[in-house]
């Protein structure tokens, strides 16, 4: 049986004290481990930033690599290895600045991917500045005179391009980021989770007391229903003295990517052995040519 | 009228008028017919409209160049002979559409202007003008007296599956064309008959012999963005994705495509992404995350004239120093850079072991007058046979199921070189970094870890220095004179030395095609007069060779209008030189 103890790496975390990386790693961990997957099952990717060496303080098939580029890496691997459960993790800045285009190219090609977004709101690894999630008027070292952008809602942005599931959750809450991230695993396709997650040291503002008051789960609400897009649409755009966490919106009727490349139907290609051509390959390849 | 010794045929007209796909099912026709070509298009970057035009070299030797004479041109606008009727050699003619007349030009007096209706007998015959093309050239079979059959017969195979009405009307357009060139026979004094019964010939331009060389090497996986002319690469590869177990993509953009490939390579897939230099300006950094992680990737980049955009569908040799530098810090990278179809081929799998067995990108550098320029070999000249799939120190399931110990995925070795493990082995669960790491893959600054690191990557070089061949020779071994020559412009170089042999001049070529890291013993090659021939402004293989070996050579002669290298070209800067 695979327990959370199965991934611990010999690396400490050099994330802040209440940092909210903490609680995303421990969800992640103990979600894995419900859902059975050992760590040479899964691939942990993800691009740079604090929350981007999480791969470094888990004992799993990792890699960690450029900013911002966490998702097309990820979808190479799980192309050529869709026997790996493939995760990202990766912060605001990775997936809504550099990455956001990739997101959602991601989430239209329904790829199978759980991204894991820890969106604390502000960039931590280089001190400071804002980021696309950062309310407008958020004041900066790169913003005196407050942001002028509209923040990116990366919950709206996902259901445009054609996700299916789009999720939220805060690392104030573990059990609910837990099952976030163990229903994301059951998915079968591109699966987002956008993750709040309290930067201690560089954004006050959205610190645990600032969600706390504010979060309610949308899945308490028994009129609402999680396959309706429109639905979705209205409460990602909720925002204030009221922020939904939970399930946006899950369908199962479309097909992952990788379940719809003919090549793939053979099984993982990383798994078939490397062979030269056959002579009648040979030949009818140059038969094109005569 | 016995058969001339060669002759070239040039269409011309607008972009739309299927210039470009005639024209290589002609070549493939008079292939069919014993004989060999070299075929070049040249054409606008737009859909319809402007000036485009292919030309067909036809020879009863093997052909590795173009030339710029032109014995027959076969108009489709006023525009095409106002352009070409300056190459066009005296005894030549010019074929042209009665309905579009001349342009208002002094009239030629050792050409022939043979007006034809050919809009007209094009709808008469196949019921639509558009069939023109495929007309003008059984109008150019007749004037040569190569016999139509073979015209047929690839009509008869590429419009096969558009039904056999298609056939028929085409094969009505060819018998009318060769007919309507019985009247100006007697005036054309250029003749290239078949040779029937020779041994069948393959037709390839340096994209498919690349795309196919990688399939035979190994590729499994390839990611793109469309770019001219890199796409093509692409496109094959999707065409014959399901039959060979591909898995190929159309993504978003140049950064993803290399991004993906790197991914895939991670998992243990041989992968490529084909490109452009434009795309491969986007996958810059991503060069580097697949040196610092060591992760086997095959780029294959087709060099159109740049900057920017710059002329998009166009020649150059101008990304040389530019791939060989590109991304932050230093990394092995192995360059390849195919000087035929034949070479073309084998940079496809060649490019997969070194990258697989030094564990690092290795780039294959084409350009436009290479991926586009048909050319006819025997079916042996692509050597299956040869191909070797060498996956370097990849650790088999066996030796994973033995593995004691935490796997070391960047373990320091003597070589540089790290066994590697695929990921998905319980013994061997590791996850690399783009930032500087320990052995085990972990994040680690440490000064002395850091200068370690760096030199096991980098001694990766050495190792592969001993496996990169040194350049071919071709011409007077013993020559004074040595023209250098880099990638596609083997062919042009070739030609050159010929026609300055005839000339009494003793001149060699030395081509290379393993460009980095530089073979070892290059510095005894370049003895005497050195004169490096490329298509670029500044002569960047030859600064290369003066940073690398210390070789100043003699003199350049360079190319940089957008246009390739011709054998005439190089012969006038050659005289220039001795006058």
């Amino acid at each position: 049986m695979v327990t959370v103890d199965d991934f611990a790496s010999p690396v400490r975390p050099t994330w802040c004290t209440g940092c909210g990386n903490f609680a995303i790693w421990n969800a992640l961990k103990r979600a894995l481990a419900q859902a059975g997957l050992a760590p040479h099952e899964v691939m942990l990717v993800s691009g740079i930033g604090c929350g981007s060496k999480l791969p470094d303080y888990t004992r799993a098939n990792g890699y960690m690599t450029l900013h911002g580029r966490t998702v097309p890496v990820a979808t190479g691997i799980r192309l050529a290895n869709h026997g790996l459960r493939v995760i990202c993790t990766h912060g605001d800045g990775d997936a809504y600045a550099e990455g956001l285009g990739h997101m959602l190219h991601a989430a239209r090609r329904n790829i199978g991917l759980v991204d894991i977004v820890q969106d604390n709101r502000i960039y931590g690894l280089t001190k400071g500045q804002y980021s696309p999630t950062s309310d407008r008027g958020r004041v900066s070292k790169t913003s005196p005179w407050g942001a002028l952008e509209l923040p990116v809602n990366p919950i709206a942005l996902a259901l445009a391009a054609g996700a299916t599931f789009v999720a939220r959750s805060w690392s104030g809450d573990l059990p609910h980021l837990t099952e976030m991230i163990l229903r994301a695993l059951g998915h079968r396709g591109y699966a987002l989770i956008d993750v709040f997650q309290p930067c201690v040291t560089f954004n006050r503002q959205n610190a645990y007391e600032f969600y706390r008051p504010r979060v309610y789960q949308l899945q308490d609400d028994p009129e609402y229903d999680s396959t309706d897009r429109a639905a979705a649409l209205a409460r990602a755009q909720e925002w204030g003295e009221r922020i939904p966490i939970g399930i946006f919106y899950q369908v199962e009727d479309r097909p992952a990517y990788e379940e719809q490349v003919p090549s793939l139907q053979a099984g993982p290609l990383a798994r078939r052995p490397l062979e030269k051509l056959r002579p009648e390959q040979i030949q009818r390849l140059q038969e094109e040519l005569l | 009228m016995p058969s001339s010794e060669e002759l070239s045929i040039r269409i011309g007209g607008e972009a739309g008028m299927g210039l470009e796909s005639s024209g290589v099912g002609f070549s493939q026709a008079l292939v069919r017919g014993g004989l060999h070509v070299f075929g070049l298009p040249d054409y606008h970057s737009r859909i319809r409209g402007g000036h485009n035009f292919f030309t067909v070299r036809i020879a009863r030797r093997p052909l590795y160049s173009h030339t710029e004479a032109v014995h027959l041109l076969l108009a489709l606008d006023q525009e095409t002979v106002r352009r070409h009727i300056g190459a066009v050699v005296p005894g030549g003619a010019i074929v042209y559409d009665e309905r579009d007349g001349l342009p208002d030009l002094p009239r030629r007096t050792d050409v022939g202007y043979f007006p034809l209706p050919l809009a007209k007998l094009a709808e008469e015959s196949g019921g639509s003008a558009v069939m023109r093309n495929t007309l003008v050239f059984a109008v150019a079979a007749g004037l040569i007296g190569f016999d139509p059959a073979y015209i047929e017969s690839v009509a008869r195979d590429n419009f096969a599956r558009k039904g056999t009405p298609v056939v028929e009307a085409n094969l009505r357009v060819i018998r009318a064309g060769v007919e309507a060139a019985r009247p100006f026979q007697a005036d054309f004094p250029f003749r290239m008959e078949a040779v029937p019964g020779t041994p069948r010939r393959l037709l390839l331009n340096g994209n498919q012999a690349f795309a196919m060389g990688s399939l035979a090497g190994g590729c499994r996986f390839v990611s793109g963005y469309p770019m001219t002319p890199g796409s093509p690469v692409l496109e094959w590869m999707a065409a014959h994705a399901e039959e060979y177990g591909l898995v190929t993509l159309q993504v978003e953009d140049e950064i993803a495509a290399l991004c993906m490939a790197i991914g895939a390579g991670y998992a243990g897939v041989r992968a490529l992404a084909p490109t452009s230099g434009g795309g491969f300006s986007l996958m810059v950094e991503a060069l580097g995350l697949a040196g610092m992680t060591e992760v086997p990737v095959v780029v294959y980049e087709a060099q159109r004239p740049g900057p920017s955009t710059g002329l998009a569908t166009r020649t150059e040799q101008g990304d040389l120093l530019f791939v060989l530098h590109a991304s932050q810090g230093e990394f092995p990278r192995i360059l390849l850079a195919p000087g035929t179809v034949e070479q073309a081929f084998e940079a496809g799998w060649r490019a997969f072991n070194f990258a697989e067995r030094y564990q690092c990108p290795a780039i294959v550098l084409s350009d436009h007058y290479l991926a586009t320029s048909v050319r006819d070999v025997a079916p042996e000249d692509l050597d299956f046979d040869a191909v070797v799939i060498d996956r370097g120190e990849l650790l088999t399931g066996e030796e994973l199921d033995g593995l004691e110990g935490e796997y070391r995925r960047h373990a320091f070795t003597e070589t540089g070189v790290s066994p590697r493990a695929i990921p998905g082995h319980p013994k061997a669960v590791y996850a690399s970094s783009s930032d500087e790491h320990d052995e085990y893959g972990h994040i680690e600054e440490d000064a002395e870890n850091r200068r370690r690191m760096q030199e096991k990557r980098m001694r990766k070089l050495e190792a592969a220095r001993s496996e990169m061949r040194l350049p071919t020779s071709y011409g007077a071994e013993d020559a004074g004179l040595t023209l250098i020559a880099w990638g596609s412009t083997y062919g042009p170089l070739r030609e050159a030395v010929d026609r300055l042999g005839v000339q009494g001049v003793r001149v060699r070529m030395l081509h290379f095609a393993d460009i980095w890291p530089l073979p070892s013993g290059v510095e005894e090659l370049l003895t005497g007069e050195t004169v490096a021939v490329e298509n670029n402004y500044s002569g960047q293989f030859a600064d290369l060779l003066r940073m690398a070996t210390g070789h100043a050579v003699s003199r350049r002669i360079l190319k940089w209008d957008g246009r390739p290298l011709s054998p005439e070209y190089i012969l006038a800067h050659m005289e220039e030189r001795c006058s």
